[in-house]
Order: C-alpha cells, then sequence, then structure tokens
C-alpha cells in the first residue's frame, strides 16, 4: 500500500511515472477522510491546496525535476504559520487566524515540492502532553483510541501513526516531538537546538522550542531534516552551521560507538519499560557498540527547572494576543482593561492561563531571582552535565516516557502529574541537544519509544544509530490495528 | 526657610538615524501614512522574531566612545513587559543589566563660562513604541505602529545636574553631540529627541538625595526649563507646609506649565525584565571598536578648543560656532576664504547678522541664501576699506534678499567708500558752515555735539565717508572742544 512506502519508495515511483503526487494525494486525502473522524488528529483540511500542490509537483516531475520530498504528501504542526490558511496553535485565540507569510519551515518545504494535506491537531500553544488542551478537542491515539496519543504535538503523532501523509511535522520544548512518537509508536526527531529555523513556529517557549518530524523511521526522518535544516537571517538564534546530508551518513557499522546508559532515568522505571531499554541495548551489543553508565546528577532538577523556564517565556511570549490586532476579540469590549482581560480570559484555555500566571510570578520582582535565576543556574548544571558525559560517550539512551499512552481524562485535573510524563525529555530542550524516539516494543499493547540524545550538531550520528536499530529490528513497521 | 538643592538627572531618548527599524527591516521616515512603515515584525505577528540592525550597534557605540564610555563587548537584550496597544509585543525590547554603553562623562559650559561636569550612567538600545491616535475616531482609538520598533538610544545620566539651567546645558550638548556623530537627527518636534527628568531636592548640606519625581516625555529644552522649576517650586513647597514628596511619573502640561502625577510607584508596573530568548547576546570585538572609532568625527569640544588655539576666538565664541556640525563649516569655509587673521570678524559676522537673518527666515544654516563663499567676499570689502562695517550691514541684507554679489551690490548702489580725504574735506567744511550755532557750542566744550557733526557727515555722503578717516579729519576741523576760538 502506498501509506507504507518509505520516502525513498515513494519519491522513486514518483520519478519513474508509477504514481502521481495527484495520485499520492487522493490516496492519503481518502485515509484522512475515512480515518480522522475517529481520531481528530487534523484541525484544518486543505485539500482543495493539496491537490493543486501535487499537480504543480506533477508538471515538476514530468519535467524531470527529481527531489528527495517533491509531490510527497505531508501534514504540518498547527503551529506553523502557513501563507493564507488558518493557523490555530490549537487555540480558540487563533480560530480565526489566517497566517498572511509561511513560516521558514514550511516555505523550504513548499519549495521542496511537498504537499501539504492540512494543520494537525495539538496541545494549545503548545502546552500539554497529551493533546487534551487543544480548543478543537483531544486527538485519539490510532493503537487504542481511549488513550492520549501524547502531546503537544499529538496530532502530527497520531497522523503518522495512522498513516495519514508520509510524514508529519511537529515541535519540541520539552518533549513534545519525542513523547507523543513514543505513545504512538512512531520514529521522531527533535534537531539540536537552532538547528531549524523558528521564524513563522508560534512562540511557547523560545529559548527551548525547536521544529523537528515525525516519519516512519530514521531514514526517513533524515530526508525531511536535510530540507528543513540550515541557517535563517529571520531567526537569530539559528545557527549557521553547514548542513550535512543526512541521508548519506544512515549507513555504516556502529563498532566502537559508546553509548551511555543514564542511570538517573532508571530509577524507579517500571520493570517491563527498562526491559525495553535492555533489550534494545542488546541489539546495540550485537551491532558492535559498547555501553557505559553515566550520570547526570542534576538532571532529576530539569523538570522543575522547566516548568519555571518555558512558562516564564511563554508569559511575555503570549502577551502580544491582546484582542488587539488579530485573533480572538471580544464581544463589545468596555474599555482596553476589559478588552485585554476578556478576550484573553475567554480566548485561552486552562492551561495556557496556568503557564501564563506561573511564568508573570516567577519573573515578578521579589521572586525573579529564587525562581527565573535560580532555573537558570539549574539549567547550565544540566548543560554541563550533559557536556561531561559527552566527553566520554558519543550517545545516551533511556526511555523516552515512563508509561505508555494513558487514558483521555486520567491526569488532565492533575497538573503536576502531568508533568512528570517529561521527566526523560525536558532536559534535551534545557541544554539544546538533539534527541530522537524510536518505537522499541510494547507494554500491554501499547507502544514504547527508546529515546537517543546525542551532542549539539550530532544528527547525523543519531539518525544512524536509530537507522542501524530500525535495519536490526521492525518495531518501527508495526502499525495499529485498522491503519494498516 | 532652608536653603534647598535641586537634584536632578536626566535620561534622553535619541532616535537613532538608521534607515530600517532596530528589529525589522521597515524604514523608519517620519510623517508616513498610519500604519504604512510596519511589517509583521512590527505588528507582532505569531510567529515573527526579531533580527537587530547592526547599524544601530554602530551608533550606541560611536556614541560611547564620543563620551569616553566603556563600549560592552558583550551587552544584552531584555524583555520590558507591559500591556499597551501602542506596544504590539506585550514587551519593550531594550537592554537592561548590560547595556551597551555604560560610565561616560560629558563636560558643559554653562552661561557664566564655568564648565561642569556631567556623568553618563549608561546608553542602552531599545525599540520604540507606536502611537495611539484619539483625533477624529468616535469612540474608538486609533494606532499608528509606523513608530514601532523605531531604534533609540537611551542615555542616562548620574543626578549630576544642580539647576534647571545645567539640565538643559547638558541636554543641548548632548543634542550636539548626536548630531555631529549624525546618529541622531534631533528633530525634537518630530519626537526624534527627548527626555524624562528625575527631579528632587534636599536641604543643601545634605547627603542623601530627597525622594524624586520623574517628568515624562519633554520635548524642548523651554520646556524642560520650565518643567523643572514649576517642579522644584512644587516640591519645595509641599516640603515647606509639611508634606513628603511621593516618588511617581508625572507630565508637563506646556499649556497650563504644571507638572501633573501621572501614575505613582505604588501603581507602576512590574516590568518582568528577563533576557530576550530570541536574540543572542551583542558581542562585538575590538576591532569592531576601532573601527567605529576611525568614524568619529571631529567632537564639539575639540573643535572649539581649536578656534580658541589657532583662530584666537574667545571660548563663548568658539562654543557658539562649535555648537553644530553645519555652523562649524559654515564657519571655517568663510574663515579658509578670509584669511586665519580675520577669524574675529568672521565669527562676529557668522554669530550676528547671519544667525539672525536664518533665524528671522526661520532657516538652518545649511539653507543659508548667503553661502560662506559669498560672506568672505563680503568681508574681503571690509577688511579691505571698500566699505564700512555699518555700510556691511546694509550690503548682506541685500545679498540674502536679492542673492548678488557683494561687489555688485556695492557697485550697482554705489556704496564705496569715500577715502579721498579732499572730498570729505569739502562735505566736512559745507556741514560746518551750514551750523554755526552747534559749531560754538562744540567749542565752548559741548563735546557731544562732536556725534552730531559726524552723523551730518555721512548723512550727506549717504554713509559712505571712511569713518576712521572722518574722525581724524573733522577733529583737525573743529579743533578740541573747549579750545578758544581761533578763527
Amino acid at each position: 500500500m502506498l501509506h507504507n512506502l518509505t520516502l525513498g519508495e515513494l519519491a522513486d515511483r514518483l520519478a519513474d511515472g508509477r504514481i502521481s503526487s495527484v495520485e499520492l494525494t487522493r490516496h492519503f486525502l481518502a485515509r484522512i477522510e475515512r480515518l480522522n473522524p475517529a481520531l481528530n488528529a487534523l484541525i484544518t483540511l486543505t485539500a482543495e491546496t493539496a491537490l493543486q500542490s501535487a499537480a504543480a509537483a506533477d508538471l515538476r516531475l514530468a519535467a524531470g525535476e527529481r527531489a528527495p520530498l517533491l509531490g510527497i504528501p505531508l501534514i504540518h504542526k498547527d503551529i506553523f504559520c502557513t501563507d493564507g490558511i488558518r493557523t490555530s496553535c490549537g487555540s480558540r485565540m487563533l480560530d480565526n487566524f489566517i497566517a498572511p507569510y509561511d513560516a521558514t519551515v514550511v516555505a523550504r518545504l513548499k519549495s521542496a515540492g511537498a504537499v501539504m494535506l492540512g494543520k494537525a491537531n495539538m496541545d494549545e500553544f503548545a502546552m500539554g502532553s497529551s493533546n487534551e488542551t487543544s480548543y478543537y478537542g483531544p486527538v485519539k491515539n490510532p493503537w487504542d483510541l481511549k488513550k492520549v496519543p501524547g502531546g503537544s504535538s499529538g496530532g502530527s503523532a497520531a497522523a503518522m501513526a495512522a498513516r495519514l501523509a508520509a510524514y508529519t511535522t511537529g515541535t519540541d520544548t520539552g518533549g513534545s516531538i519525542r513523547q507523543p512518537a513514543a505513545l504512538t509508536g512512531v520514529t521522531g526527531l527533535k534537531p539540536t537546538y537552532g538547528r531549524v529555523s523558528r521564524y513563522g513556529m508560534i512562540a511557547y517557549a523560545s529559548s527551548l522550542d525547536q521544529a523537528g518530524v515525525f516519519a516512519r523511521s530514521a531514514a526517513d526522518a533524515a530526508r525531511v531534516l536535510k530540507v528543513i535544516a540550515g541557517f535563517d537571517p529571520l531567526d537569530s538564534t539559528s545557527v549557521d552551521e553547514p548542513v550535512p546530508d543526512y541521508p548519506a551518513l544512515l549507513e555504516g557499522p556502529l563498532t566502537g560507538l559508546r553509548i551511555g546508559i543514564l542511570r538517573e532515568f532508571f530509577d524507579g522505571l517500571d520493570a517491563r519499560n527498562a526491559s525495553l531499554i535492555h533489550e534494545a541495548l542488546k541489539v546495540y551489543g550485537s551491532l558492535g557498540a559498547t555501553t557505559v553508565e553515566v550520570s547526570l546528577p542534576h538532571l532529576p532538577l530539569s523538570v522543575p527547572a522547566y516548568y519555571v523556564v518555558a512558562p516564564a517565556e511563554a508569559s511575555s511570549n503570549l502577551s502580544r494576543f491582546d484582542g488587539v490586532r488579530f485573533g480572538y476579540r471580544c464581544a463589545d469590549p468596555r474599555d482596553l482593561s476589559d478588552l485585554y482581560e476578556r478576550s484573553r480570559g475567554e480566548g485561552f484555555g486552562i492551561e495556557v492561563k496556568r503557564r501564563i500566571m506561573t511564568g508573570t510570578y516567577v519573573l515578578s520582582t521579589g521572586y525573579f531571582d529564587a525562581y527565573y535565576l535560580k532555573a537558570q543556574r539549574v539549567r547550565r548544571l544540566i548543560t554541563d552535565d550533559f557536556r561531561a558525559a559527552f566527553e566520554k560517550v558519543d550517545l545516551l539512551i533511556g526511555p523516552t516516557t515512563p508509561t505508555p499512552a494513558f487514558d483521555i481524562g486520567a491526569n488532565i485535573e492533575d497538573p503536576v502529574t502531568m508533568y512528570l510524563n517529561d521527566i526523560y525529555t525536558v532536559s534535551a530542550n534545557l541544554a539544546g541537544l538533539p534527541g530522537m524516539s524510536l518505537p522499541c516494543g510494547f507494554i500491554e499493547g501499547l507502544p514504547m519509544g527508546l529515546q537517543l540524545l546525542g551532542p549539539h550538531f550530532s544528527e547525523g550520528q543519531l539518525l544512524r544509530a536509530a537507522h542501524q536499530f530500525q535495519t536490526a529490528t521492525d518495531w518501527h513497521t508495526h502499525a495499529p490495528r485498522g491503519y494498516e | 526657610m532652608a536653603d534647598w538643592e535641586v537634584v536632578i538627572g536626566l535620561e534622553i531618548h535619541a532616535q537613532l538615524a538608521t534607515h530600517t527599524k532596530i528589529f525589522s527591516g521597515s524604514a523608519t521616515a517620519y510623517g508616513a501614512p498610519p500604519n504604512t512603515q510596519a511589517s509583521l515584525v512590527d505588528l507582532a505577528y505569531p510567529g515573527v522574531l526579531p533580527v537587530l540592525n547592526a547599524e544601530a550597534v554602530r551608533m550606541a557605540a560611536k556614541f560611547g566612545l564620543a563620551i569616553g564610555a566603556t563600549v560592552a563587548t558583550r551587552s544584552i537584550f531584555a524583555r520590558k513587559n507591559y500591556f499597551y496597544p501602542d506596544l504590539p509585543k506585550g514587551y519593550q525590547i531594550s537592554q537592561y543589566e548590560h547595556p551597551i554603553v555604560s560610565r561616560g562623562t560629558l563636560t558643559v559650559m554653562l552661561e557664566d563660562g564655568v564648565t561642569k561636569t556631567i556623568g553618563v550612567t549608561r546608553a542602552h538600545l531599545e525599540e520604540d513604541a507606536g502611537k495611539s491616535l484619539h483625533e477624529g475616531l468616535a469612540h474608538a482609538s486609533g494606532i499608528d505602529l509606523n513608530r514601532a520598533g523605531t531604534p533609540l538610544l537611551e542615555i542616562v545620566s548620574e543626578p549630576d545636574m544642580r539647576s534647571a539651567k545645567e539640565a538643559v546645558a547638558y541636554m543641548k550638548k548632548i543634542h550636539t553631540l548626536v548630531r555631529y556623530l549624525e546618529i541622531c537627527d534631533g528633530n525634537m518636534q518630530e519626537g526624534s529627541f527627548r527626555c524624562d527628568a528625575n527631579v528632587s531636592v534636599r536641604p543643601r548640606g545634605q547627603e542623601t538625595f530627597g525622594t524624586r519625581a520623574e517628568i515624562k516625555n519633554l520635548n524642548s529644552f523651554r520646556f524642560v526649563e520650565k518643567a523643572i522649576h514649576y517642579e522644584v517650586a512644587r516640591q519645595i513647597e509641599l516640603i515647606e507646609s509639611g508634606g513628603k514628596v511621593i516618588q511617581e511619573t508625572r507630565l508637563y502640561d506646556s499649556d497650563k506649565d504644571e507638572t501633573r502625577p501621572m501614575r505613582s510607584k505604588e501603581e507602576a508596573n512590574d516590568y518582568r525584565y528577563f533576557p530576550d530568548p530570541d536574540l543572542l547576546p551583542v558581542e562585538i570585538d575590538e576591532t569592531f571598536i576601532a573601527a567605529v572609532r576611525a568614524t568619529l568625527p571631529e567632537l564639539p569640544d575639540d573643535k572649539a578648543a581649536r578656534f580658541v588655539r589657532d583662530l584666537g576666538l574667545s571660548a563663548y565664541d568658539a562654543g557658539v560656532l562649535s555648537a553644530s556640525r553645519e555652523l562649524g563649516a559654515y564657519f571655517e569655509a568663510v574663515v579658509a576664504a578670509l584669511g586665519a587673521a580675520h577669524a574675529k570678524l568672521a565669527a562676529n559676522w557668522v554669530m550676528g547678522d547671519l544667525s539672525s537673518a536664518l533665524n528671522r527666515d526661520n532657516l538652518e544654516i545649511t539653507a543659508a541664501r548667503v553661502p560662506p563663499e559669498a560672506l568672505s567676499a563680503m568681508l574681503r570689502r571690509i577688511v579691505d576699506a571698500t566699505i564700512s562695517g555699518k555700510i556691511a550691514k546694509d550690503v548682506f541684507e541685500a545679498m540674502w534678499t536679492e542673492g548678488r554679489s557683494a561687489d555688485e551690490i556695492i557697485e550697482a548702489k554705489g556704496l564705496r567708500q569715500i577715502t579721498d580725504a579732499g572730498a570729505i574735506d569739502g562735505v566736512i567744511d559745507a556741514v560746518i558752515a551750514a551750523n554755526p550755532k552747534q559749531l560754538a557750542d562744540y567749542r565752548a566744550g559741548k563735546d557731544k555735539l562732536f556725534g552730531f557733526f559726524v552723523g551730518q557727515v555721512m548723512k550727506a555722503t549717504g554713509g559712505k565717508a571712511n569713518p576712521a578717516q572722518l574722525n581724524d579729519l573733522l577733529k583737525a576741523k573743529l579743533g578740541a572742544s573747549g579750545d578758544a576760538p581761533n578763527a
């Protein structure tokens, strides 16, 4: 079936004319029409523009152009601005917002000939770990419709797991790509902070946000990363480092690769989860890698540090949503403060308000030093811990999440339990490191993720380690029942 | 009654003369139709990011070097968070803990010729906000975001000034300097140069400062002076009548000539400053600083010192003529053509008749109707005694209004000075003959009448008699006053 082909296979078939982009696009649109109503993975479907882009891609193909993503359909997380198309960020605040420009990620994929099928559901303003905070309702996990898909890129992950597109984009601020990738059994890649431009990606926590990709395999993720990565003069925090030819780096033995096992990730870890990781380590052993136990002493502080820094930045980033220039405006404001209070009060959901209030508090006079500055110090300590670890090992391995997907509604009233879902993922954001989550087995029929973390700009090595694992195993090829 | 000492510190906002905004590519030109110079970045659309304009950094560094300050090799942009409709992002990007310029000094000359050194605590880069428009809109306010994102250099002084006059002298000096450096057009009507004044009073001799009030948005030197005068009087009166000054922000109303409270410290925003994660720290190296240093022009103090040293001007004249780069250039062009020996003459004319004419017609020196070459050609005629200084005033007026050269006007109007002693003698004889009573009185001791005879001769010659020559010849003819008649 077309939706199970790799990006390489799809590119070959488009190149030799066995299929057209329009046919491929119709195939995925038909799947979306049939499967998405139960999943709620999309906020906006753009069938018409998708078919136009597909027709344009077919013309380019007919003219002899060959490019890795040309004519291949994808779904963007609804956090990326798309010119002329609603960009809601999962919020009532932007329910009426038609973006007047393309995010750099969108623009790069567009010029590569990618075909956008629609915009994926997400936690409101990317704040959440379950996709339950979306104004557009929760996304269901294709492995079990009672379960959450994870968040905040839950729609992108669910769409990927359900094979509604050949790949999807996401963003990862505290684990928002890796955690849902783990909970939906797909491959997720969060690049190094600065590797991919943030321009046009609606900011949650600017110093942590990073765009990335969901794919069916590391090899597919490598193809997409090559297109979206690279310096962008419109984003001062994007890094001017050459972009390697990631797909060319996938092959090669792992002999001598030093893998670090993070002691702190195994403290109190569910035995079934731990055994999946140890099975994965055996695979790596068989591939020639060596393992070393390493410790990152400040790692247990990463969740509290994250939940100070991220809300602090969010409280400021979300100030622009004031009902004045775009987005939701309350009816009949009496005066300026009424306009602000009701537009924001009615436009934002509860989790967003919680983080704005937390962030405002930690930046306030008298609390700034105790919270924000201390969290920044912790952040430096964690970064230093990682730096020290990467002097001994080439990459770190551990679980992506403490548990498999939980029931919709199980944690939503309990923010702290919800926040602890990010326990294994937030440290990479605090340190700006690249990370991946790979399917590595199942607990009670639900997929689990193996997390790989590497030093800054080590995406090539991470992708190779992931690809070699996926060459030796087939966890990434499992599809949820009904979505094969 | 206590003897009060006034303590003033100024925060000056100078709009940097970059072509584009500090964090977007939008134009900064003044006066465009509302919101036509506001890009998605200026409008704070979701997803957009700021990108620092390097020219603004260069200009700030130039200012720092000109006041002998430390130019930081690493400075950091922070967010100042507050809600206001003309602040699209809900925060202003500014520099807080780590400004680009710190610890400079500026020497000002006061009216009595005394100089005083004022400390500049810091100068930092920030973006301007937009404007709220209330005119012509019923039950609504408009927002114009053309100005949003315009680069500002906020120059913060130490509380070193002790009078409104000192504050104005300091502000004028900064005004001169930023225009010299070509980093700000200094246009106060358009708001390119404005200041907030922190004012407090304390009993003379007291070490600690009194509670200060901050007067916002003063956009003329006169308003700064008047607002400070009002505020000082208000505070002294308040304290002497048993009240206490509260720390607050006040607005100066120029129509009523008073300051009014805007918001008190209790109502003040908690700005929740934190480093802006969208912008990297600004890192500049010694090479950059050296390159900026190489672009520094001769600074006003150096120019004034040179005028005193090389041209023999008084400190006052040198100060006036170096107050703007354009005025200095005009003056130097005149001197170049006329010769340094006549610099004082040139200075008098530039500061006198030329400046009056410019003021009268409301023109900038660069638009003077008499260019420096023409003025020096005219002054040459004074030097070579072709015309007198008095006639020169008429010649200058004619040059200004008719646009002709001095020589053309002198010829056409027959204004050439009479230096022929015989001719002057003839006129003197006629005047004496016609005024026997005055002659008698003069000789009887009314020496003031000497002026009467000078006037009569000048009148008869159309003012063209060489004054010095006339003086000598007339004295000889009249004899000393009080002399016995000898005829």
